[in-house]
């Protein structure tokens, strides 16, 4: 019984939910007779398109911001270094590699600001951040409809102006790195790829913090008053943690839409830090506290989940279940991660 | 002594900036918003007058209702999607058994207040785990119960919830449709009681004297000993608790009162729409609700009713002139849409912005 206990501890409730859910989820698309290799397919696939956005989260946690709830800030810089690649009429590796060199400065300097904003209002840092994002999301409407972007790739057929709503990337960086190296094993499309691209920024990142400058940045975020004590500026930290955390958002939404393969823009990215947030919380990490491992469980876990959902509920219930689900999932662990106790000062 | 002239002029007027142009800075910016765009849209006076009135009348309800919980420390309350639920599902079932007029009204209020109680019960008890970051928790558990709200709705209703009129119902028998022509109901206050003082101009005096009456009842209430004790409490909990004073309780009782009045404001908005877009209509209310609210000078710890009229009126008539007035000046009239959705947005970050800037400067 103290085992069991403690292994409920180790694995932590969320993940042992989530799991459970899953695996009734599984047995009844096996029942069902739902084809698996389809479905193990498109668990890889969103897996690897949507890690590096849930990735975005650790910086954050580690540097002490809290979840970047303000991730569609990176998103949107993402964004524009995709169209600015669209606009050169790069295509493959060289559009996506472009997209990104573009994404990274925007992200950095964006990212540079925020951090400072951020340093102004500690202990609110995911309230107001949530309501930044909102706002730049909304203020990168307007942007969006006065761009002066030229390509007709982009824009609407009709008046010449504004960016469309999607973009469709079929011409220019969709599924780069999905087809790339990718291979079929018993029905399981492999994106080999988009899973090497993810384990890359997932390695990085590990790295990073292994390094002097990751680890006094950790530092600064675990223990602010003991950092202090030994010399740490830890308004310096955190405000590269936020880069951080812009820049892999940035990369991160480049990432996605290749594999989506259309662009979303306007009001899309406006809950964009949702899922990812509520897949880190999922992984196992709290407000204060994350490892790389969270984010790989985790947004494993969110995403099979979603990929299974969708067609058990079609068969067993009408409508569009599926998102319900999504809705209910997600925003419930973000609640129950935000009235931990052990959630610290941080809000 | 000329200098002492000059100073004592100049500490003048710091005065009267500190007196009466700070503590309005954020409506008269709108205020100046809204003429420039008055400007530019074109509109006839008329037009905008009646609508705004209009809109003052449907949606101050529910911007009043945020008023308590930041009284009581709380913050702002985005949780009062919860109660506009409430009061939505309470119009399910008075069109389901088409009570109409003021009796379908008056009934809708009488089911929607014990669900909004247990939705303001179950929201307060979420909000007492994790004081500090009220809003934040509030606003996911909004999204939360749209989950919920729309799971119910549309696998329960017409299975487990019986439905009479079969109208309502998707065509398979089970959820509800994605809108409801409330008829029944449609401007049962606002017809009660309208002048016409001019041409174009239709006051739904009515409404109007049911938002004084809820002026009037929270200034009566906020002089009562729990509205002190909520004012004791939004000052410092801590302080609060050592006096004797139940502080989850009246943290609960702030939120349920908020929730409750979030559900009948709902409904009074959807008597005046004429029809609920059932997965939809209560979506934005938090948003819409605190922006106004902030737009009127309110702050995350000081709000009054001055405030929430002012600020709905502000809101609304930027509102109504932003298309036209982005249409005239840019040559598009989305540039408007967008526009206004990034000041409500906005309008509410920098609102937390400056409050969260001003704590830490005054630790």
């Amino acid at each position: 019984m103290e085992d069991i206990k403690k292994l409920i501890q180790r694995v932590g409730y969320p993940r042992l939910i989530i799991g459970g859910f899953l695996l009734i989820l599984c047995i009844f698309a096996a029942v069902l007779s739902i084809p698996m290799p389809a479905l193990i397919s498109d668990i890889l696939t969103r897996f690897g398109m949507n890690g590096i956005l849930v990735l975005a989260m650790v910086p954050a946690i580690q540097a002490g911001v809290g979840l970047n709830f303000a991730l569609p800030l990176g998103i949107v810089c993402g964004l524009v270094g995709a169209l600015v690649s669209i606009e050169f009429e790069l295509a493959g590796f060289a559009g996506l590699i472009v997209s990104i060199l573009i994404a990274i400065p925007l992200a950095t300097i964006v990212g540079y600001f925020y951090g400072l904003m951020l340093n102004r209002i500690k202990g609110q840092e995911m309230t107001v951040g949530n309501y930044v994002g909102f706002s730049a999301v909304s203020g990168m409407c307007i942007f969006w409809l006065l761009a002066p972007f030229k390509s007709p790739e982009l824009i609407w057929a009709v008046g010449g102006s504004g960016l469309r709503v999607t973009v469709s990337l079929e011409s220019s960086i969709g599924y780069v790195l999905d087809n790339f190296l990718t291979f079929n094993i018993a029905g399981i499309q492999i994106p080999t790829g988009l899973l090497l691209f993810f384990a890359l920024c997932c390695l990085v990142v590990w790295i990073f913090g292994r390094t002097k400058s990751g680890v006094i940045m950790r530092a600064a975020g675990a223990n602010e008053k003991f950092a202090t004590a030994t010399g740490i500026n830890v308004n310096k930290q955190r405000v590269i943690g936020v880069i951080l955390s812009t820049v892999l958002g940035a990369i991160g939404i480049i990432v996605y839409s290749q594999s989506f393969g259309f662009l979303q823009l306007y009001n899309a990215p406006l809950y964009s830090a949702m899922p990812a947030v509520a897949a880190v919380l999922i992984g196992g990490a709290s407000i204060n506290k994350v490892k790389i491992s969270h984010v790989i469980v985790g947004t494993f876990l969110f995403q099979a989940l979603l990929v299974v959902s969708l067609p058990v509920l079609n068969v067993l219930a009408e409508g569009n279940m599926s998102e319900v689900i999504r809705t209910i999932v997600q925003n419930g662990i973000i609640i129950y991660a935000l009235t931990r106790k052990t959630g610290g000062e941080v809000a | 002594m000329d200098n002492n002239v000059k100073t004592q002029e100049v500490k003048n007027k710091n005065e009267f900036f500190e007196k009466y142009i700070f503590p309005y800075a954020v409506p008269i910016v709108f205020l100046v918003l809204c003429g420039i765009g008055f400007y530019y849209s074109g509109l006839h006076y008329t037009f905008v007058l009646n609508e705004v009135i209009g809109r003052l009348a449907r949606n101050s309800f529910l911007v009043i209702s945020l008023i308590i919980p930041v009284i009581a420390g709380l913050g702002l309350n985005f949780g009062i999607v919860l109660g506009a639920m409430a009061g939505q599902i309470a119009l399910f079932f008075v069109t389901d058994y088409a009570v109409k007029g003021i009796a379908g009204l008056l009934l809708a209020f009488v089911i929607s207040t014990p669900l909004a109680i247990i939705f303001g019960y179950l929201t307060g008890q979420v909000l007492n785990k994790s004081k500090g970051r009220e809003m934040i928790t509030s606003m996911i558990l909004g999204f939360f119960a749209n989950g919920i709200y729309q799971l119910v709705f549309l696998v329960m209703a017409g299975t487990i919830i019986p439905f009479k009129n079969k109208d309502l119902l998707l065509s398979t028998g089970v959820g509800l449709k994605n809108s409801m022509d409330l008829a029944g109901v449609r401007y049962a206050l606002d017809d009660l009681w309208k002048i016409r003082p001019f041409t174009g101009i239709a006051v739904p005096i009515s409404t109007l004297i049911v938002v004084g009456i809820l002026c009037v009842a929270l200034t009566w209430f906020l002089k009562t000993k729990l509205g002190q004790e909520m004012r004791t409490v939004g000052q410092d909990m801590h302080v609060a608790g050592v006096a004797g004073i139940d502080v989850d309780k009246t943290r609960t009782i702030a939120v349920i009162i908020s929730t409750v009045l979030a559900a009948w404001g709902q409904i009074i908005f959807l008597q005046n729409i004429g029809t609920l877009n059932t997965y939809g209509s209560h979506e934005q209310v938090g948003l819409f609700a605190v922006a106004s609210l902030l737009i009127g000078g309110a702050s995350i710890k000081k709000a009054t009713y001055g405030q929430a009229l002012i600020g709905t009126f502000l809101f609304h008539m930027l509102f109504i002139i932003s298309p036209m007035a982005g249409q005239n000046l840019m040559g598009d009239s989305q540039i408007g849409e967008f526009f206004r959705v990034f000041v409500a947005y906005g309008v509410i970050g920098l609102a937390l912005l400056l409050h969260a800037w001003q704590d830490k400067n005054k630790k």
